[in-house]
Order: C-alpha cells, then sequence, then structure tokens
C-alpha cells in the first residue's frame, strides 16, 4: 500500500495537563470546602496556561511542518466538532434548567396547574418573572433587573456583527488578501472585547445598583449562570482569535490550509448563537 | 519491520528498542506508561484501572453486606455506611464499568477497523490519567473533616447541597475530571470510528462491538455535559449562595433529579450497549454462525439510544410528578423494551441450530444473555407507574439494576477479557480457572441479588444500614452471595497473571469461529498494527455480508 497512516509521536504535555488540572481541582475544592488552597488554585490555573501554550505550540509546529496529512485533519475537525457540540450540550442543561423554573417550578409555588399544592410551602407567594420576591422572603429577589433595550441590546450588536466580520476575515483568507485578513480579524477582537466590557459594566451595575446577585434567588442564579458561562466562553473565544491574529502575523495559513482558523470561528459562532439565546430568553422575554 | 515484533503490551520489561519504526522515542521504564500514546498500552492502562477500582468498590460493596448481615448495628455507623452506599456507586459506575469498555474500546476498535491508532493519540493519554486523579481526589474525602459523600451516588439535592459534608466540593471537582475524561475519550472514539476505517469498509461493514460503542460515544458526549452542568449548579449552591435547588428562592430540588436524570438514563445505556456490543461478536464465534439480524441490531441499538433521551423521569415516578408526565415516561420507558427484545431475539437465532462450544468468553456471554434479561424484566415491572409507587427505594430496585450491571456489563466485560486475552498476551486464558470463576460468579451472583427482589417487594427500603427482622434470612443470603462473588473475581487476577506469563499460545485467529480484522494480526498483537491500511473486501469480510 502506498498510503502510511500518520501516527504522531508522544508527548510530554498530556501528562503535564494532567498534573496541572489535577492542582486546580485539588486547589479549588479545599479553597471551597475548607477555606484553603488558593495557592494551589493559583498555580494551577497559571500551569494550564502554560501547558495550553506548550502544547499548542508543538501542535502548531508539527503542521508547520507539514506533518499532519488530510486523515489527521479530518481527526482535527470532527474533534472540534464533537467538541462544540458537547459545549452546546452544557448550555442546554442551564437552559433547560430556566426553562423548567419558569414554566413549572414557579407557578406550581404560586398554586397554579398540576402540583399547584406545593404553594403550601409558602401560601402569600406570587409566581412572576423576572421574579423579583423570591417565596421566602428572607432570601430576597433583585431591586430591578436588566433593561434588555439597553446594554443588552449594545451587546447583541456587538456580537452579531463580529460574527460577520469574522467571516469577512475568513474569506479573506481564502483569497490569500492578508491585509484585509488582519484587518477584519482585529475589527472582530474588538467588538469582542467591547462586549466583554459592556458585560463587565452591566455586572457591576446589576450587583450594586439593581442588588442582582447570585444570590437574589432563582433570578439572579438563572442570570449570572447562563450570563457568566457565556462570557467565559467569549473570553476563551477571544483568546483564541488572538492567537489566530498573532499566527496571521507570523505568515501561518494558508488559501486552503487552516483549520485551526476555521475551529476558532466555529467556536466563535457558537458562542453567538447561545448569546441570541441569552438575549432572547434571559433579558427579553 | 515493527509488524514483524511480537512483543506483548501487556509486558512491560519486553524491550522495544528494536522498533525501527519510532526509533528513540520509546521512553523506559515507568515513563513509558505515562507518557504513552499507544492504543494497546492506554487500552491497557484503562482496564488494570479499572479491574484495581472494581476491587475498591467491591471491597466497600462488602462493608456493606458485612453489616447487613445481621439487623442491628454490627460493624460501621449509619454515617460510615452511607459513605459506602454512595462510594460503592459513584465507583463502580465511573471508575470500574465505564473505564473498562473504554480500555477494550482503545484495545480493539483501531484494530477492528483496520486503524494504526487512535485518531487522537495524545488526548488519548490525558483522557485516561485523567482518571487516577479524578478517584484519587474522590478517595482522599473519606479521610477529610466530616467524611466523604455520603448522599447515595445520584447526590439529590439538597441532600447533597444544604445538608452535604464540606468535602463535597471536592467530590464535585472529581466528578469534572472525570466528566472532561469521558468527553474527550468519546470524541476520540467517534473520530477514529468515522475517519480512520481501512478503505472499503462501510459502516454497515463494522463490527457491532464499534457500532455499539460508536452510538455509546455519542451518547456520552450527549450527557456527561449535562452532569458537569448539574454539578456546577450544586456548586454555586453550596458555595456561592444560589437557589437552583433551593425553593425558598424559586428554585425546586426536583429540578436537580430532572437533570441528574437526563444525564443518568443515558449513563445506563452508556454501561450496556458496549456490552451488547461484545456479546453480538462472542455468540457467533461460539455458535459457528453469523450474527442473526445484522442490520437490527445496529437499528434497535441507534433507537434505544434515541429513546435513552426521553424516558429519564421514569425515576423519579415517587417525586410528584404531573399526570401526563407519569403516563408519557411510563410509555417511552416501556417501549424500550422492543428493541431491546429485538436484540436477545437475535442472539437467541444466533444460537438456534449454531454448533456451540462452551469455552469461558461463550459461558460469560450466555449468562449474560439470561441474567441481563432478568434485570430487563423486573426494569419493565419498575416502568410501570402504579406498581413502582410499591417498589420504589426498595431492594427490588437494587435487585433490578445489580443485574443488568453486574451479570449484565461487568459479565460481558469479563466475556470480552477471556475472549481477547490471546490477543493481549499470546496466551489462552486458563480454561479450568475460567469455568471455577464463571460458576462461582454465577452461583454468588444469584445468592446476592436474586434475594434482593424478595426483601424489596416486601418493603426492605435501600441504603439504610439496619432493617427489620423479617428480612433477616434474605440478608443473611445477600451477604454470603455477595462475599462468594466478591472472592470469586479473585480467580480472574490470577487467571489475567497467569496468561500475561505463559499458558497455551494462541494463533492469529484464536477462535475457530471468530471473524474481523483482529484475528487477522498476530497473537500477542505487536504493538503497531496496520501501519499500513489493511484490505477489506465487504463482500468476504463484513459481518452484514448476506
Ligand atoms: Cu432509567
Amino acid at each position: 500500500m502506498s498510503s502510511q497512516y500518520y501516527v504522531p509521536p508522544t508527548s510530554k504535555w498530556p501528562i503535564i495537563a494532567v498534573a496541572v488540572l489535577g492542582l486546580t481541582a485539588v486547589g479549588a475544592g479545599s479553597l471551597m470546602s475548607y477555606g484553603s488552597g488558593l495557592p494551589f488554585l493559583l498555580a494551577g490555573v497559571v500551569g494550564i496556561a502554560l501547558v495550553m501554550y506548550g502544547w499548542f505550540r508543538d501542535v502548531v509546529n508539527e503542521s508547520m511542518g507539514g506533518l499532519y496529512d488530510a486523515q489527521m485533519d479530518r481527526s482535527f475537525r470532527q474533534g472540534m466538532g464533537w467538541f462544540i457540540f458537547s459545549e452546546v450540550m452544557f448550555f442546554a442543561a442551564f437552559f433547560g434548567a430556566l426553562f423548567y423554573i419558569r414554566v413549572f417550578a414557579l407557578p406550581w409555588l404560586d398554586g397554579q396547574g398540576a402540583k399547584g399544592i406545593t404553594a403550601l410551602l409558602w401560601p402569600d407567594f406570587t409566581a412572576s418573572w423576572p421574579l423579583m420576591n423570591t417565596p421566602d422572603p428572607s432570601i430576597g429577589g433583585p431591586n430591578a433587573v436588566i433593561n434588555p433595550w439597553t446594554l443588552p441590546l449594545i451587546n447583541t450588536l456587538l456580537l452579531v456583527s463580529s460574527s460577520v466580520t469574522l467571516t469577512i476575515a475568513h474569506h479573506a483568507l481564502k483569497e490569500d488578501n492578508r491585509p484585509k485578513l488582519t484587518r477584519w480579524l482585529i475589527v472582530t477582537l474588538v467588538l469582542g472585547f467591547v462586549f466583554l466590557v459592556i458585560q463587565g459594566i452591566e455586572y457591576v451595575e446589576a450587583w450594586t445598583q439593581l442588588g442582582l446577585t447570585l444570590q437574589a434567588g432563582i433570578y439572579g442564579s438563572t442570570f449570572f449562570l447562563l450570563t457568566g458561562f457565556h462570557g467565559v466562553h467569549v473570553t476563551i473565544g477571544a483568546i483564541v482569535l488572538l492567537v489566530m491574529l498573532l499566527r496571521v502575523r507570523r505568515g501561518h495559513f494558508s488559501a486552503n490550509q487552516h483549520f485551526a482558523f476555521e475551529a476558532g470561528a466555529w467556536y466563535w459562532h457558537f458562542v453567538d448563537v447561545v448569546w441570541i439565546g441569552l438575549f432572547l430568553f434571559v433579558y427579553v422575554f | 519491520m515493527a509488524s514483524e515484533s511480537t512483543h506483548a503490551v501487556l509486558q512491560p520489561n519486553v524491550g522495544t528498542a528494536e522498533h525501527g519504526h519510532h526509533p528513540a522515542q520509546m521512553p523506559t521504564g515507568i515513563m513509558r506508561w505515562v507518557l504513552t500514546t499507544n492504543h494497546k498500552e492506554i487500552g491497557s492502562l484503562y482496564l488494570l484501572f479499572s479491574l484495581l477500582m472494581l476491587f475498591v468498590g467491591g471491597s466497600m460493596a462488602l462493608v456493606i453486606r458485612a453489616e447487613l448481615f445481621q439487623p442491628g448495628l454490627q460493624y460501621v455507623q449509619p454515617e460510615f455506611f452511607n459513605q459506602m452506599t454512595t462510594m460503592h456507586g459513584l465507583i463502580m459506575v465511573f471508575g470500574a464499568i465505564m473505564p473498562a469498555f473504554v480500555g477494550l474500546a482503545n484495545w480493539m476498535i483501531p484494530m477492528q477497523i483496520g486503524a494504526p491508532d487512535m485518531a487522537l493519540p495524545r488526548l488519548n493519554n490525558f483522557s485516561f490519567w485523567l482518571l487516577p486523579v479524578a478517584f484519587g481526589i474522590l478517595l482522599s474525602t473519606l479521610l477529610m473533616e466530616g467524611g466523604g459523600p455520603n448522599f447515595g451516588w445520584t447526590f439529590y439535592a439538597p441532600l447533597s447541597t444544604t445538608y452535604a459534608p464540606p468535602s463535597t466540593s471536592f467530590f464535585i471537582m472529581s466528578i469534572h475530571l472525570a466528566g472532561i475524561s469521558s468527553i474527550l475519550g468519546a470524541i476520540n472514539i467517534i473520530a477514529t470510528i468515522l475517519n480512520l476505517r481501512t478503505p472499503g469498509m462501510r459502516l454497515m461493514d463494522m463490527s457491532l462491538f464499534v457500532w455499539t460503542w460508536l452510538i455509546t460515544a455519542f451518547l456520552l458526549i450527549a450527557v456527561m455535559p449535562v452532569l458537569a452542568g448539574v454539578v456546577t449548579m450544586m456548586l454555586l449552591d453550596i458555595n456561592f449562595g444560589t437557589s437552583f435547588f433551593d425553593a425558598a428562592g424559586g428554585g425546586d430540588p426536583v429540578l436537580f433529579q430532572h437533570l441528574f436524570w437526563f444525564f443518568g438514563h443515558p449513563e445506563v445505556y452508556i454501561m450496556i450497549l458496549p456490552a451488547f456490543g461484545i456479546v453480538s461478536l462472542i455468540v457467533p464465534t461460539f455458535a459457528r454462525k453469523r450474527l442473526f439480524g445484522y442490520a437490527s441490531m445496529v437499528y434497535a441499538t441507534a433507537s434505544i439510544a434515541l429513546l435513552s433521551f426521553v424516558v429519564w423521569a421514569h425515576h423519579m415516578f415517587t417525586v410528584g410528578l404531573p399526570l401526563t408526565a407519569e403516563l408519557f415516561f411510563m410509555y417511552s420507558t416501556m417501549l424500550i423494551a422492543v428493541p431491546t427484545g429485538v436484540k436477545v431475539f437475535n442472539w437467541i437465532a444466533t444460537l438456534f441450530r449454531g454448533s456451540i462450544s462452551f469455552e469461558v468468553p461463550m459461558l460469560f456471554a450466555l449468562g449474560f444473555i439470561v441474567m441481563f434479561t432478568i434485570g430487563g424484566l423486573s426494569g419493565v415491572m419498575l416502568a410501570i407507574v402504579p406498581a413502582d409507587f410499591q417498589y420504589h427505594d426498595t431492594y427490588f430496585v437494587v435487585a433490578h439494576f445489580h443485574y443488568v450491571l453486574v451479570p449484565g456489563a461487568l459479565f460481558a466485560i469479563l466475556a470480552g477479557a477471556y475472549y481477547w486475552m490471546p490477543k493481549w498476551t499470546g496466551h489462552y486464558a486458563d480454561e479450568t480457572l475460567g469455568r471455577w470463576h464463571f460458576w462461582l460468579s454465577v452461583i454468588g451472583v444469584n445468592l446476592t441479588f436474586f434475594p434482593m427482589h424478595f426483601s424489596g417487594l416486601a418493603g426492605m427500603p435501600r441504603r439504610i444500614p439496619d432493617y427489620a427482622l423479617q428480612f433477616a434470612d434474605f440478608n443473611m443470603i445477600s451477604s454470603i452471595g455477595g462475599f462468594l462473588f466478591g472472592f470469586s473475581q479473585l480467580i480472574f487476577v490470577w487467571v489475567l497473571v497467569k496468561a500475561i506469563r505463559g499458558g497455551e499460545k494462541a494463533p492469529a485467529k484464536a477462535w475457530e469461529g471468530a471473524e474481523g480484522l483482529e484475528w487477522t494480526v498476530p497473537c500477542p498483537a505487536p504493538i503497531h498494527t496496520f501501519e499500513t491500511p489493511p484490505k477489506f473486501v465487504p463482500e468476504v469480510d463484513s459481518p452484514s455480508r448476506h
């Protein structure tokens, strides 16, 4: 047979990754359970960053060295595709929780529907969404919630346009138009960065002025769970795109071979789609 | 050439320097295992890890059975008893059964599809080594202030949030690590199957073990993130004052159960579909017939997987669901009996008029068919809502899921281990010891779990260290059976060590009736197989050929 399979050589990065992830887990666990362990947690997080740098650098070098064949490329594509599917399911769990609370749990606590007998727990409770008054008043809901038509709307426009600008950048890469690629990639990154800044402003406002905190009953819980994990994903996506920008400036990628760029783009679009769901079901409706 | 080597992967002391393929890249000693990206070595690591966890989780089961040997409290305090039931379940599910199937997948899938290795070998190494860390953390909670997890392996809120021991954050971290390991492992398996098949092998030419694993990997990627999500919400409730599972803040403890079982029900199929695959290879081999209904097996597996997403609330019939939900989940659950019945029918039809011989792998496979079906039938009983009101949280449930997991999943893993041991070690497993292992296991498992049906129907609740006097006889039988079963598994260790060290040498095709690409390479399989894609002619080699 003419075609030989390519099998990558061993690498020290996976086991180092396990070590730093374990360190992070132990640090986070002991910090939360017993109030100590912050140094472990910080060391673990720094370690994760270093490992990602080292591991991806090796992979990039191997890729630039022309070691990967078409089959390896397909494996990477499928791996990334299924990874994004797993992320979709992660968010699906949170959206499912939000819908369950809004459609079933709160009306039942209010005495409506098939399990309305639950209202015996707190007879004075009235369900509403956003939930301003919690069943047990000692927990307390938010004083106000974020108006969707101010900062969240701006953020929606920012993130949707960033998907468009990224697609323009991708087309520029396919045409091998490097200046255009760099330009639009930078625009995308700026849009993402401004999104995160606005999200930060919104969080500060929510926390300090509106009484909308993690402790503000189920509305605050779901609000920060969904927007928070989304924000983390935007940050990761932005870091990936920043790395892509640096690689573009170093002359990496070719018009028809640039899977890392595409993977970053897929991820960015995924994060964008999640935001649309958030905007609709966390902010607007 | 490397493929000429007869180096056994389970023997790390055999030198590998003569390999021309990866010169000077193979580390030696312990580092070889730490850094390995070879699917056979990683498969062996997974299998040995799961064997270790089987004995750790098994010892905890024996603590439980010792305490329940007689009514009253004899050996342990109720607090520790709760930690034992919880840890036993977690370790057996996430540490023994799942990694064992991943180990078998690592070893056999590349060899069955003619691939040189897994699609993403370094990710494979990462996935494995996360597991010892995850379970190290989990086991260490037993020594922490306040003890380890004590809320049952299903860790229902608020037991696992408001009333949980302080070590619960460690438990959550270990679940996260094991979850990352599972998701990445599953991604690797899917990419391998879809992308690395030898030219000419279509999807419907794959062995059923590969098929069932393809579908299992899909289930893993779909539901492990939901588990990650639900433990994250627990973490926030415990440490950051959120109200997800607290009705006082507008949340709902039942929400926890919905999310958990949305993961949990597919999870039980994650633990049984690969078992179906193994049995679907072994039965044709020793019946010397082709598998009856290959295509219907594939479709049945896919149907079971799809149905598994819409049945989860059958675990929650007594929690207070609307009537519509009770009816929907009752009917959807019963529907699963149809594709499962197709499978059992096909295995029996394969046996029909076959020239059957009863080597040890076949014994375990036949034991699987009979006893898994017992567990399946009690599952149909549990699916009936009014009946479940009586059975819920009794030993009847314990009997049910142990029948599908022990003589079900575990027997299939053991069947696979006996079946492929010649391929792994180059030697057949000791037939006499294997028979002792099988028969003692069959007797032990039925002594342990069959009486639980009766104590459960009579009303004995699960997860309680003490019980009313009328349950004493059944519990004594269960405990005797439990110790018999547990110690019988040591025979397997003996068999494995013997086969690694020597024994009757096996030819490439170790079993007369065996089919598939893994039987075209020597026993033991050289460390690198199929560096060039092997020839595969569907008309001759496909299990679905007509
Ligand atoms: Cu179920």
